[in-house]
C-alpha cells in the first residue's frame, strides 16, 4: 500500500485499524461494481444496438440531463440564500424551518409525486397556477423539473448551510470592519469559501434529479418523446419484457451519472471529495 | 478620541457592566484582564460588530453606538488575525481598498506602501496557509492599516507569537503606532506586554472595569485585591481588604 509521506510512523494496532477501515472500502466498492458487471454480462450487442438508435431513447436521455441540470440551477438559486438564513440568523420558527428544510428527503417518493398530483390537480391555488396562468406542469416536461427540485432541493440546502456553519463568523466581521456591506462580506468572503460546499451540494442534488423515478410516473407519467427520461423509460422497458434493453438503458443513465460527477469533482478541486 | 459612556452588552451568563473609557488622541491603551474577562467583547462593541444594550460609544467627539462597522473608521486586527484563507497575503492586504472601489493603481502603491512600512513585501504573493505565525500577524495588522484608520484595536496581537518574537513584534507596534499617530487599543492578558507598549491600561475582570490608568499608577496604588493580584503585588497591599471577613 502506498503510504503518504506526511503519515506518522505507525505500530501494527494502527496498520490493522487502517486495514479494517480500508476493508469497509474495499468490500463496498467491490460489490457496486459486481452490480455493474453483472449489467454489462447479461447486455447483449443487439440491446445496446437498440438502445443507441432508437430517438426516443435518445430524447429521455437528452430529458434527463436537461431537466436534472436545470432542477439543480434553481435548487442552486434556493440553496445559497436558504443555507445562508438558516446558518446565520435566528429567527421564530428557526427550527421547525430547518426541519421542513430535511422533509423532502425523508418522503417516500411516491408521496411527493402524489402530492403534486393532488396540489396542482384538485386544489384551487393549484388550478389557477395551470388554468389561469397558463404555466402547467401535470403531465409536462415543467413537471420533470418541479419534481425533481422537490425531491431534491433538500441536499443542495442542506448542504449549503452546512457549509456556511463552517465558515467561521470572524472572517465576515472582520470584513465589515474593512468597509463591506452584509451583502458585500457575503460576496466576498462568505461565498468563496463556501464555493466547493455548494458545489458539492450540487453534484448530490444533480444526482437525486437525474436518477429519480417514483414521483415522475404519478405527477407527469412516461410519455414516449415527451415526458419520458432514461429512468422511466428502463420501467417501460423491464414491464414489457425488454429486460436487455432496460439493462442497457441502465447502464447509459450509470455512465453519464460518472462521467458527470467525476468531471465536476475534476473541476471542483480536491475539497470536493472531502465531501 | 475614543470615549465609552456606560456601556453595558450580555451574552448569555456573561455581562459586560457599565464600562466607561476615555482614551487620548495618539494614546497607546492596553486592556488588561484574564481570558475571559469580556476584553474582546468590549473590542467588538466598539467595533460596531456587537451591539451594546445600553451606553453611548463616542469617536472623535461623534457618537457612533449605532453606526454600522464600516462607517467607524476603525482598524480592527482580530484574535488570529481572521485572514481570508481564499486570497494571497496581497489581496488580504487590498481587501479593504478593493472594497472602497480605489483605482487599481492607488490599491497597489497603498499595498507597497503598507508592505514597506511592515517589512512584508516578499509576502505578498503568498497563501495565507503557508505564513508563520508572526507573518501572518504583520499581515493582518497591513491589512487593518492599508485604509489608514485613526484608531487601531488589537486583539491579542502577539499571543500566538514565542516569547522573543513577541517582545520584539511589541516593540515594532510601538513604533508604528508612533509613526502613524495612531488612537490604539491593546488587548492583552500579559503584563510584560503591557509595560513594553503601554502609555496607559485598564484592567477588566468579569465585565467590570477595575481600574484604569498609567502602569506605575497601577503597581504603586491598586484599588483591589484582584488589581493587586493581576500586577503580581499581592503581599504589599497598600489597602485594606475586607472581603474575608464579611459574613
Amino acid at each position: 500500500m502506498k503510504t503518504a509521506m506526511n503519515t506518522p510512523v505507525r505500530g501494527w494496532r494502527d496498520r490493522i485499524f487502517s486495514a479494517a477501515t480500508l476493508f469497509f472500502v474495499s468490500v463496498f466498492i467491490i460489490f457496486v461494481l459486481t452490480l455493474i458487471v453483472t449489467d454489462i454480462f447479461y447486455v447483449d450487442k443487439e440491446a445496446v444496438k437498440e438502445v443507441l438508435k432508437s430517438p426516443f431513447i435518445r430524447h429521455a436521455l437528452w430529458m434527463s440531463i436537461w431537466t436534472s441540470l436545470t432542477a439543480t440551477l434553481i435548487a442552486l438559486f434556493f440553496a445559497v440564500p436558504m443555507g445562508y438564513a438558516l446558518s446565520r440568523f435566528r429567527f421564530p420558527g428557526h427550527i421547525l424551518a430547518d426541519a421542513i428544510v430535511d422533509l423532502p428527503i425523508v418522503f417516500p417518493p411516491l408521496v411527493a409525486g402524489l402530492t403534486l398530483l393532488v396540489f396542482f390537480s384538485l386544489t384551487a391555488p393549484g388550478r389557477w397556477i395551470q388554468e389561469d396562468l397558463g404555466i402547467e406542469f401535470v403531465f409536462q416536461p415543467k413537471g420533470i423539473v418541479l419534481c425533481q427540485f422537490v425531491a431534491a432541493a433538500s441536499f443542495a440546502i442542506r448542504s449549503a448551510k452546512t457549509v456556511f456553519d463552517d465558515v467561521d463568523r470572524r472572517y465576515e466581521n472582520v470584513a465589515l470592519t474593512l468597509g463591506c456591506t452584509q451583502w458585500a462580506s457575503f460576496r466576498r468572503v462568505c461565498l468563496p469559501l463556501a464555493r466547493n460546499g455548494i458545489i458539492a451540494g450540487g453534484i448530490l442534488t444533480w444526482a437525486r434529479a437525474f436518477g429519480l423515478f417514483g414521483p415522475l410516473m404519478i405527477f407527469v407519467g412516461s410519455f414516449r418523446g415527451r415526458t419520458e427520461v432514461l429512468s422511466t423509460t428502463i420501467f417501460l422497458e423491464q414491464s414489457v419484457g425488454n429486460l436487455e434493453v432496460a439493462l442497457a438503458i441502465a447502464l447509459l443513465l450509470i455512465f453519464v451519472a460518472l462521467i458527470a460527477v467525476i468531471s465536476i469533482r475534476l473541476v471542483g478541486g480536491s475539497a470536493l471529495v472531502k465531501l | 478620541m475614543i470615549r465609552t459612556e456606560e456601556i453595558s452588552f450580555r451574552v448569555g451568563t456573561f455581562q459586560l457592566q457599565r464600562l466607561s473609557i476615555n482614551i487620548a488622541k495618539g494614546e497607546y491603551f492596553v486592556l488588561l484582564g484574564p481570558p475571559g474577562s469580556g476584553k474582546t467583547i468590549f473590542l467588538e462593541c466598539l467595533c460596531g460588530l456587537k451591539k451594546i444594550y445600553s451606553g453611548r460609544i463616542y469617536i472623535d467627539g461623534r457618537q457612533v453606538t449605532n453606526l454600522e462597522p464600516r462607517a467607524r473608521g476603525i482598524g480592527y486586527v482580530p484574535q488570529d488575525y481572521a485572514l481570508f484563507p481564499h486570497l494571497t497575503a496581497e489581496q488580504n492586504i487590498a481587501f479593504g481598498l478593493r472594497v472602497h472601489s480605489y483605482q487599481h493603481k492607488e490599491t497597489q502603491a497603498r499595498v507597497a506602501e503598507t508592505a514597506e512600512l511592515l517589512d512584508i513585501r516578499r509576502l505578498l504573493s503568498r497563501r495565507i496557509h503557508g505564513l508563520s505565525g508572526g507573518e501572518k500577524q504583520r499581515v493582518a495588522l497591513a491589512r487593518a492599516l492599508v485604509l489608514q484608520p485613526k484608531i487601531l484595536l488589537l486583539d491579542e496581537p502577539v499571543c500566538a507569537l514565542d516569547e522573543v518574537t513577541r517582545q520584539e513584534v511589541c516593540v515594532q507596534l510601538l513604533d508604528i503606532q508612533r509613526r502613524l499617530g495612531l488612537t490604539t487599543i491593546h488587548v492583552s492578558h500579559n503584563l510584560e506586554e503591557a509595560f513594553t507598549v503601554a502609555d496607559r491600561a485598564a484592567i477588566l475582570n468579569a465585565g467590570i472595569l477595575q481600574q484604569a490608568g498609567p502602569l506605575d499608577e497601577l503597581l504603586a496604588k491598586p484599588n483591589s485585591k484582584f488589581v493587586a493580584r493581576f500586577m503580581r503585588r499581592e503581599k504589599n497591599l497598600p489597602y485594606r481588604d475586607n472581603t474575608n471577613h464579611k459574613k
